[in-house]
């Protein structure tokens, strides 16, 4: 009698779920888990079908696994999403574990491609290389880290590589913005800065820190969630942090950007400045990193020359900046080479 | 005389001007949680009240706001439940009958049951890498379905066990009595006496730690579910994604239409875990009114 019951039971925990299930995904996934590859992309075909004849390109399929920065992801994602609408059967997937986290399971063959906010270090290119992995690198847009201040604060109307080294670097002594510039007024200063695992922060360590490391006591907060930095500053009148161009065009209205002068005059984060590379230091490239054996198969080379023929026109989208047409060439050259 | 009445009626007023006062306090002390939990419902409600619509559902991940959906996320996450739930219950019952009814009452025993209530405690990213090695790397399942649902099945399991173990020790030591003196032996009194009344405890235990698994992101992320999927698992080795990984990313998006689609996307996982912990209560009363 207990069998029946405890079988009755599972029965309807299975049954609850199915009804969620149900419920849930009116028309889709009914194939269940041992379903039917062929009915799925038939369905997949037809759904997006239309955008270019069957005959136009041989049929591709296959998986392309792709992981690493969550600041490239949106590229990537949207470059998958378009890929998709011509090649239903090719299954991309991406995954946001970070760059270092990308770049490791890139060496251990894991992937076929890596996002990176930043270029290969020297010890993660030996890994790969250890690994049995070579590859190449592709640069896919641009971003301008955009240093950001409170609407409320009159008094910075430029920053210099210098001041920002002062104020972020380790063993800064900066504790209000007089201790910044003469003439700034004594109000407390607040830091928000990117977590130390991010792209984002290592490039700025590079950029401004002379790789000195940043500050850390209680003036400065970290966060991996760069909206979390958005809210920090917009929220305390002393406060200054730096993030992706991204980010500060969409709070446009509840930050103001600070411009970056580095020996050429103040320079503000825009697309033309980012683009044409007057926003200097903190313009930066984006990479992905190809496995050069993965390259052989025909889905991924079709997919990575999709992407750098086609991300120009989607970078802005997204909130990032496209590279100089000339550049996408070049990089287009490296698939073949 | 009428001094001692005085004092003593004294002393009764102040008695009851605690218990008011204590009263309010708890009152106050419930109602704080279930004021804040409001207002976050009905804040999520409101924001993510226009995206809840069929797309959401029916559409896969997009750059783009308005064409974006988590049908990939919703399935992975629900073939992940339909995976782990009877893996972890036979399991996590299994360890528990042994542990309450047959393992002998030794310094062995109670190593084990000291480590299950640790293991009971200890962060879901823990398991993440424990996962990652053991099913991702050693088994070679590569960052399939399969590998988060035994992930999975690892963190609830101590769950399971204890909340198991307690509906197992709370059922009348005469009911066990009774079925013995019949003649009955080990396991038939254990299957016939004790489940049936142990069985309303144990889903209840069962179906919260499955609201738990639910929820997690830390230790799918470690073991690498991924985040951009747009096609439903076809096998158990296929790459998934799950809705708090999802919504993850519709939080850490900086265009502001996202977190639009991130509050839509939690008032799905709530409407789910709701609809769990409301199957849990069926069932036990359903269990109570025939034991």
């Amino acid at each position: 009698m207990l069998n029946r019951q405890m079988s009755k039971g599972i029965l309807m925990l299975a049954m609850a779920m199915l009804l969620v299930f149900a419920a849930a995904c009116g028309n889709g996934g009914s194939g269940g888990e041992t379903g039917n590859a062929p009915a799925e992309s038939a369905n997949g075909a037809q759904e997006n079908g239309g955008s270019k004849p069957a005959e136009e390109e041989a049929k591709l399929s296959g998986d392309i696994v792709i992981d690493g920065s969550s600041t490239v992801y949106p590229l990537t994602e949207a470059a998958a999403e378009e890929f998709n609408k011509e090649h239903p059967d090719v299954r991309v997937t991406v995954g946001v574990s970070g760059t270092g986290g990308g770049f490791e399971k890139f060496a251990a063959g894991e992937i076929a491609i890596a996002d990176a906010s930043r270029p290969i270090k020297d010890e993660e290119a030996q890994k790969a290389k250890d690994g049995g992995v070579d590859f190449i690198e592709l640069s896919v847009a641009y971003d301008g880290l955009s240093v950001v201040i409170n609407k409320e604060n009159d008094w910075v109307d430029h920053l210099t590589v210098e001041e920002l080294n002062k104020i972020f670097a380790a063993g800064s002594t900066v504790k209000t913005w007089a201790d910044v510039r003469e003439g700034f007024p004594a109000e407390p200063i607040t830091l928000f800065s990117p977590g130390a695992d991010s792209g984002t922060y290592d490039y700025f360590n590079e950029a401004i820190l002379d790789k000195k490391g940043i500050r850390n006591d209680d003036l400065i907060s970290f966060s991996e969630d760069d909206n979390t930095l958005v809210q920090g500053v917009a929220g305390n009148k002393g406060g200054i942090g730096y993030f992706g161009f991204a980010y500060f065009e969409e709070n446009a209205d509840k930050l103001k950007v600070v411009p970056i002068e580095a020996g050429n005059g103040p320079v503000e984060p825009t697309l033309e400045t980012i683009k044409d590379g007057s926003y200097s230091p903190l313009s930066r490239p984006l990479y992905i990193y190809v496995n050069k054996a993965e390259l052989e198969r025909p889905e991924v080379k079709a997919f990575v020359q999709y992407y750098i023929d086609n991300i120009g026109s989607m970078a802005a989208e997204v909130g990032y900046v496209p590279l100089p047409d000339e550049q996408y060439a070049k990089e287009a050259a490296k698939i073949e080479g | 005389m009428g001094v001692l009445q005085d004092a003593n009626r004294k002393q009764i007023a102040g008695r009851r001007r605690l218990d008011f006062a204590l009263h309010l306090l708890f009152v106050a002390a419930t109602s704080v949680g279930v004021v804040v939990l409001m207002a976050l419902l009905v804040d999520i409600l409101i924001d993510g009240a226009s995206r809840l619509q069929p797309d959401l559902f029916n559409q896969y991940p997009s750059r783009r706001a308005s064409q974006a959906g988590m049908k990939s996320a919703i399935v992975g996450s629900l073939y992940m439940l339909v995976i782990m739930a009877p893996l972890s219950f036979v399991l996590g019952v299994g360890a528990a009958i042994y542990l309450e009814e047959y393992a002998p009452k030794n310094r062995l025993t109670r190593l084990i049951q000291l480590n299950i209530s640790t293991l009971a405690g200890v962060p879901s990213i823990v398991y993440g890498i424990l996962g990652l090695a053991i099913f991702v790397r050693a088994m070679q399942l590569d960052r399939s379905l399969l590998a988060g649902a035994l992930t999975m099945t690892l963190l609830v399991l101590p769950i399971i066990i204890v909340s198991s173990q307690e509906a197992i020790r709370a059922v009348p030591r005469s009911r066990r009595e009774a079925s013995f003196a019949l003649g009955a032996n080990k396991w038939q009194t254990v299957a016939r006496a004790v489940l049936p009344s142990a069985f309303p405890g144990i889903l209840t235990g069962v179906i919260l730690a499955m609201s738990r698994a639910i929820g997690e992101t830390a230790p799918l992320v470690m073991i690498g579910a991924m985040t951009y999927v747009a096609f439903l698992p076809n096998d158990l080795l296929d790459s998934f994604t799950v809705m708090p990984i999802q919504i993850y990313n519709w939080i850490a998006r900086p265009q502001a239409e996202f977190r639009e689609l991130a509050a839509a996307g939690i008032v799905v996982l709530l409407a789910v875990l709701l609809l769990m912990n409301f199957a849990a209560i069926l069932l036990r009363n359903k269990y109570n009114k025939k034991v």
